[in-house]
């Protein structure tokens, strides 16, 4: 196994990590999940700079998203899976 | 958890009272704001001391002015520190400061400025430094135990990978010292928001968690909700943060939390620059999440090392404690190298596993114990920030 693009905590996030510089859309990603090492494949959505977020599938506005397996905040627009996910469409719960 | 760190040790400076140094310095410290220019002075004419000029000190009063004695005593008293000159503008402070670093037993003079001028302070407190240095210079090392040594941490310049690993690397430390009987800090209060209810369970019993989020959520009335003008998303994540990935609180204090690892348990809750007196474990001091003022208020406590995982690259260091850099992202490895001690890049690329990016932080603070002079050092970052809790009188 090469070195995987993108990184998730737990098995029941829905958003991933991008892990290396100069991403491009349309890249077929190798996603590692850290917890068990187990691996699955993923397309990017968008050109995505390392660190960002990607959503791992389609999700709507409202709808909670999932990082080390806890709440990180509520989705405020729809988000198709492969898209970069950040302040544009994610905010926190807390202020 | 087994560990192969019962038999280590390093070899440190064994103070007056006992507790252990990693770094033997001389240190001329200011009392107050106006008091810096002849701290800087005799640390000028005396080499091998060091002058650690502040902002504060004048007409605070209270809890705060609390914190100011206790920073500035901590600092004096802190087992990397041989010896201290301290000026103050007036004798009466300046009694008290020196009286407080006096308790270790450790050499302190004190000298003020009033009635004398800032030449005839700066011949007089020299004389006394010289004397120090002498003195310093001729302590040695010895060989300690792992569990005399006090490490603090706190992240800062978080992005998504220091919650993926130099965070879980520190963690890993953590788990694995701290049985070996280790004394740890963690803090940053407001960077804890959005995972309070997953750090109250870390506390070692339910008394003393729920006494860490009484701490919390007096934190999150008094200061945030009552001195915010919108709300906290210009701050907390910070633009930094935000260009790094992270979205919200929550996402940062989740991977704040990755740095006390999967077992380690708090035992007790410290207030700013507060002392440890429970015994030997892993404290929650109350701090600033600002990287120079949790650094400070954290070496003021006691700690001799400092782990500092960063993302996209925080430079900070401290005049008296070495800080160690961590950091797995390999764009900040590319860019800015020179502040990084510890490469854990391999914690993403899947070739390093977070318990061999722990061993490989253990021998960093094994090495840097021993005398290895971090990056913030070589490259003169002493950062010392006051914390101040309300504005003067």
């Amino acid at each position: 196994m090469g070195a995987p693009h993108l990184l998730v905590h737990d098995h029941t996030d829905n958003v991933g990590v991008v892990v290396v510089e100069g991403l491009t859309s349309g890249t077929k990603m190798l996603c590692v999940v850290t917890h068990d090492n187990s691996s699955f494949s993923l397309t990017a959505g968008a050109d995505v700079p390392i660190g960002h977020k990607i959503a791992l599938s389609d999700i709507k506005s409202g709808d909670t998203a999932i990082k080390y397996g806890e709440d990180i905040g509520k989705f405020i627009a729809d988000v198709a899976k492969g898209a970069h996910v950040h302040t544009h469409n994610l905010k926190t719960k807390r202020w | 958890m087994a560990s192969n760190y019962s038999n280590m040790t390093f070899h440190g400076y064994r103070r007056e009272n006992g507790r252990v140094g990693v770094r033997n310095h001389v240190v001329i410290l200011p009392v107050d704001d106006i008091s810096n220019a002849a701290c800087e002075a005799v640390a000028n004419n005396v080499k091998g001391t060091l002058a650690i000029p502040h902002a504060y000190g004048r007409l605070q009063f209270g809890e705060d002015l609390e914190v100011h004695f206790r920073t500035i005593i901590g600092t004096g008293a802190n087992p990397n520190v041989a010896a201290v000159v301290v000026i103050g503008i007036e004798p009466g402070w300046t009694r008290k400061i020196a009286d407080g670093i006096r308790k270790t037993g450790k050499p302190v003079a004190e000298f003020s400025i009033e009635q004398k001028g800032d030449f005839e302070t700066i011949r007089a407190a020299g004389w006394a430094a010289k004397e120090f240095v002498h003195h310093a210079s001729e302590l040695q090392r010895e060989e300690c135990s792992i569990s005399e040594l006090w490490v603090s941490t706190k992240c800062g310049e978080s992005d998504t990978t220091t919650g993926l690993s130099s965070c879980p690397t520190v963690g890993n430390m953590y788990d694995k010292l701290l049985p070996e009987g280790i004394t740890g800090f963690f803090g940053e209060t407001s960077e804890i928001t959005g995972a309070e209810h997953i750090c109250q369970k870390r506390a070692i019993n339910e008394e003393v968690g729920e006494r860490w989020h009484a701490m919390w959520k007096a934190y999150q009335d008094d200061v945030i909700f009552a001195h915010q003008t919108d709300d906290l998303s210009d701050s907390q994540p910070t633009k930094g943060n935000i260009e790094g990935g992270l979205t919200t609180i929550e996402e940062k204090a989740l991977g704040n939390l990755e740095k006390i690892g999967r077992t380690s348990r708090f035992i007790d809750i410290l207030d700013p620059a507060e002392m440890p007196d429970s015994g030997n474990g892993l404290y929650f001091m109350d701090s600033s999440s600002a990287a120079a003022e949790c650094v400070t208020l954290m070496a003021a406590g006691g700690a001799v090392i400092h782990t500092f995982p960063t993302g996209q690259g925080n430079v900070v260091g401290n005049p008296i404690v070495p800080v160690i850099k961590i950091s797995g992202n390999p764009r900040t490895l590319r860019t800015m190298s020179e502040h990084i001690d510890v490469d854990v890049t391999g914690v993403l690329t899947r070739e390093m596993t977070i318990d061999e990016a722990g061993d490989a932080l253990i021998d960093m603070i094994r090495r840097t114990s021993n005398g290895r002079v971090t990056a913030a050092e070589a490259l003169g970052h002493r950062e010392f920030s006051m914390t101040k809790l309300y504005r003067s009188a």
